[in-house]
């Protein structure tokens, strides 16, 4: 295994990690309500009762990459056709919602609270994770060139 | 209030995917990829957040509740089923073919690219389809 050290930041990453799971532990203590991203977007599709908070939770989530593209901070890259993303788009959609979580929800929140759902869901989207971009970016390269 | 601090708290999420960078595709991508150079910088996003979030857990579950009096609405299920075993399969094989997850794909809308626009869209496509088939199979 080779080490991307160019890229790799452990400082911002763990600083911002930090940022994230006391975002976490606020929710459930202010809230009630465990920071998943995909099951508070997802909840809306689920039933308008509880909107507000959503809303207000998820406003605030875009709020810095507003003030961030206004002061011209590196816009994020997208990889792939515009095909692929919507069926990558699709999948996690989909995927998240029928698993009950994504990174956060389970990744962040439930490994946290030692939820032995949570623990298998991160185990398998990180393994589906690795094996797709080592087919993508490897074994289908590999075979085209 | 509570409508405040869910605002307040979506801020603090916001900033700390801006900060960790890990609204960048390339960064995710660069974590999955272990047979190329490996970026090992979402380890450390996840080992930054677990133990604040482990803790704010454990003080919330001695609690019982919420701050405000509201219940804590924790997942129902205990059990580790197919769906949760398939549907993380399905999550995983989106994220790797796009290095985007729900939280950074959210974010990224205040960049306002047609690529961000795109993928959400699409990712609210695939959760209200799965919405319709969750209530078609439950009413059998």
């Amino acid at each position: 295994m080779q080490i991307d050290w160019i890229n790799f930041t452990p400082w911002p990453s763990l600083t911002g990690g930090a940022l994230i799971g006391i975002a976490a532990a606020l929710l459930i203590n202010f809230n009630g309500r465990i920071m998943g991203a995909s099951n508070i977007v997802g909840g809306l599709f689920h039933s308008l009762s509880d909107a507000p908070w959503r809303l207000s939770f998820l406003a605030g989530l875009i709020a810095p990459a507003i003030v961030a593209a206004a002061i011209n901070m590196p816009k994020p890259v997208f990889f792939g056709s515009t095909a692929t993303l919507i069926v990558a788009g699709l999948l996690v959609g989909c995927g998240t919602r029928m698993g009950g979580g994504c990174t956060s929800g389970h990744g962040v929140c439930g490994m946290s609270r030692l939820s032995p759902r949570s623990i298998a869901a991160t185990l398998i989207f990180m393994l589906a994770g690795f094996v797709t971009v080592f087919v993508v970016r490897h074994a289908l390269a590999g075979a085209a060139s | 209030m509570k409508y405040t601090t869910a605002f307040a708290i979506g801020l603090i999420f916001g900033i700390g995917l801006l900060v960790s960078g890990m609204y960048h595709p390339a960064k995710v991508l660069g974590f999955l990829d272990l047979a190329g150079k490996w970026d090992p910088s979402l380890a450390f996003v996840m080992g930054g957040a677990l133990p604040f979030s482990a803790i704010g857990f454990i003080i919330a579950h001695r609690r019982g509740k919420a701050l405000f009096g509201e219940p804590l609405h924790l997942p129902p299920t205990k059990k580790i089923d197919p769906r949760l075993l398939i549907g993380a399969t399905i999550f995983g094989v989106g994220w790797g073919l796009s290095g985007v997850c729900p939280g950074p794909a959210i974010f990224n809308l205040g960049f306002a690219s047609g690529s961000a626009l795109v993928f959400i869209a699409a990712l609210g496509a695939g959760m209200a389809g799965y919405e319709m088939f969750d209530r078609a199979t439950a009413k059998r």
